[in-house]
């Protein structure tokens, strides 16, 4: 029998291979140098290879086929999302690039997992197959792991990657799981598939009710796999103790990379492959929506670490985005697209102020720190202010629009009484945000303390993160058109 | 969808555990136990052991050969049915495991670079 080559085109992969070769050239890159010249051109590099992966991403948008034998969705909504993940990783990149300096402990490893956990994240987008999102989400959790536990001479640093390995493996095996009970019930593990090659789609378009019994089984372990690393409840556990323990740049990255690229496996499982079984998975979401949406604010309210604050406010969030993913309807996944970018750039913005008020070593996190620093940081307590407002969701600021679109999508499809345990979870959560913006004002500084140093790369991601999170929140348009535009992967596009 | 088909599984379940159990209980019980020197030393899995391993801390360095020993090996494993498939898989062949290759030679120059194949501090 010949042998016929596939058909390889890798548009759909190029983002992922430009980080990835530009991570193999930081790691060998820093080997070469001394730590003093590599603070200035590793970010530089990896700088570069986020440019490439964003102009590749680019070039391909409203594209709509699947490639690499079905296995990799070029569509709309993976290269929103891709976009969206690299300048989650440059805005890393470059308050990483600060904060390691300050504490000194620059390795070019940190540049090289960043760009292979963001590479990792943007195969999740585009996976078109269970296998290749096992993948992804192997890929860059173990990016993660390491970089959690980034800070090696601290125990808390230790504790936090540990604990999120345990809990990660734990969860993969769970995701494994259920796709070894789809490919049982469904005989592929694609999610789309067609005639010939049957996938979750088009198996549940052409037999709706026979053997879907292990298919729900099968959901039901996806979704306790990718509610983990979304930090849902009742799978939250790891997120407060990994998020105090990982270098506060790396944080701000898990917040908003990691939750981006869990939503966007859960948006085209749910949303786009298993739609035709949305009877059956809405109530297990609904209940773990509002189960994370009051968790998360309630468990918040009594943090005294910022960092533990900000973890369990990143949880009420994953909630608020359910509320999207449930709406299943057009406005719900343009939606949460628009709540997931807009509410990553506000929190790695809010992460980089903390990284920055923390000082070295990162000693001043707890809340009784943060007293008065509007007089000794005027400009870095506006910007948290600002970013904490639209955590918060108050108008003017980007949280306010995207709480109003994924709340909106749910009341269209229904769901009004989420809706408003979303707005009651939401006024709980305003309680803790302003909590701190009270500390900052309305308190007088303890004694005189050190100065802090402020790195100027670091400034430039709260300056640019501060001003998308205004205008975002004045002039949303062109980024939720952007967000309708994202469309899946359709047959006969 | 009804669980009544799902009951013959539950009786194996229960069947299988209840086996399991019994057997476990059953030989403890019954089997007579006759400790002598010889007994208690390693029966047929290697070499009686020099030193007090359990309470004996290993170099972490051990870990990291062994790992990067396993990615070559893999790369030998790899490449041996594509030597014999070549004449089938022709230049689509060649540039894929190129490619391969080439990753994992990235992965030596950095593990070389960054001294991990150097035993002594």
């Amino acid at each position: 029998m010949p042998f016929v080559p596939p058909e390889i085109r890798l548009a759909g992969i190029a983002p992922e291979m430009a980080l990835v070769v530009s991570a193999f050239v930081v790691l060998i890159a820093g080997t070469f140098a001394r730590s003093r010249v590599n603070r200035v051109y590793l970010p530089a590099l990896a700088t570069i290879g986020f440019g490439a992966s964003i102009y590749f991403a680019v070039s391909v948008w409203g594209e709509n086929e699947l490639q690499l034998s079905d296995m990799i969705a070029l569509d709309g909504f993976a290269t929103f999302c891709k976009i969206s993940l690299a300048v989650f990783g440059l805005l890393t990149v470059w308050l990483g690039s600060d904060y390691l300096t300050r504490d000194g402990i620059e390795e070019p490893e940190f540049y090289g997992l960043v760009l292979l956990a963001v590479a990792g994240m943007m195969l999740m987008a585009s996976a078109a197959d269970l296998i290749v999102i096992f993948l992804a989400l192997e890929t860059f959790s173990i990016a993660l792991y390491v970089l959690v536990g980034y800070r090696r001479r601290s125990i808390e640093g230790q504790e936090s990657a540990m604990k999120y390995f345990l809990l990660g493996a734990f969860s993969s095996s769970f995701f494994l799981l259920g796709i070894a009970l789809a490919y049982g019930a469904v005989g592929s593990t694609n999610l789309y598939g067609n005639s010939e090659n049957p996938g979750l789609a088009q198996f549940l378009s052409e037999s709706a009710s026979e053997a879907t019994g292990v298919l729900v089984l099968a959901t039901g372990f996806l979704v306790v796999g990718l509610g983990f690393k979304i930090a849902a409840v009742p799978f939250h556990m790891w997120t407060p103790d990994a998020y105090q323990g990982a270098p506060s740049p790396i944080t701000g990255f898990m917040a908003a990379g990691s939750k981006l690229a869990g939503f966007a496996a859960l948006l085209r499982l749910f949303d786009a492959s298993l739609f035709a079984l949305r009877w059956e998975w809405r109530p297990l979401l609904i209940g773990i929506a509002v189960a994370t949406m009051i968790a998360g604010s309630v468990l918040a309210v009594v943090q005294e670490d910022i960092k533990r604050m900000l973890a369990y406010s990143s949880i009420a969030h994953a909630g608020f985005v359910l509320t999207g993913v449930i709406a299943t309807n057009d406005r719900g996944i343009s939606g949460s697209l628009f709540y997931l970018a807009t509410y990553g750039i506000a929190v790695l913005g809010g992460f980089a102020v903390v990284s920055i008020l923390g000082g070295k070593d990162e000693h001043r996190v707890r809340l009784v720190d943060y007293k008065g620093a509007f007089y000794e940081h005027p400009a870095l307590a506006g910007a948290l202010t600002l970013f904490l407002l639209s955590l918060a969701g108050v108008p003017v600021t980007s949280g306010f629009v995207g709480k109003l679109v994924v709340f909106g999508a749910a009341i269209e499809a229904g769901y009004s009484w989420v809706v408003v345990i979303g707005m009651l979870t939401s006024a709980i959560a305003a309680f803790f945000y302003l909590r701190v913006l009270v500390v900052m004002y309305m308190q007088e500084p303890d004694e005189s303390r050190p100065p802090i140093p402020v790195g100027r790369a670091a400034s430039t991601v709260v300056a640019l993160t501060a001003v998308a999170t205004i205008i975002l929140g004045l002039f949303w348009s062109p980024l939720i058109g952007a967000a309708e535009d994202a469309t899946f992967f359709f047959v006969g596009g | 969808m009804t669980l009544g088909a799902y009951l013959p599984i539950l009786f194996l379940v229960i069947l299988s555990t209840a086996f399991a159990v019994l057997s476990i209980v059953a030989a403890s019980k019954l089997s007579p136990r006759n400790w002598t020197a010889a007994k208690r030393t390693a029966y047929e899995s290697g070499i009686v052991p020099e030193h007090d391993i359990e309470r004996e801390r290993f170099p972490v360095k051990f870990y990291l050969v062994a790992m990067l020993f396993i990615i070559f090996d893999i790369e030998t494993v790899f490449l041996y049915p594509w030597a014999v498939a070549f004449e089938d898989l022709k230049l689509f062949g060649l540039i894929e495991m190129l490619a391969f290759i080439a990753i994992l030679l990235a992965a030596y120059v950095y593990v070389w670079r960054r001294g991990g194949l150097e035993w002594a501090e």
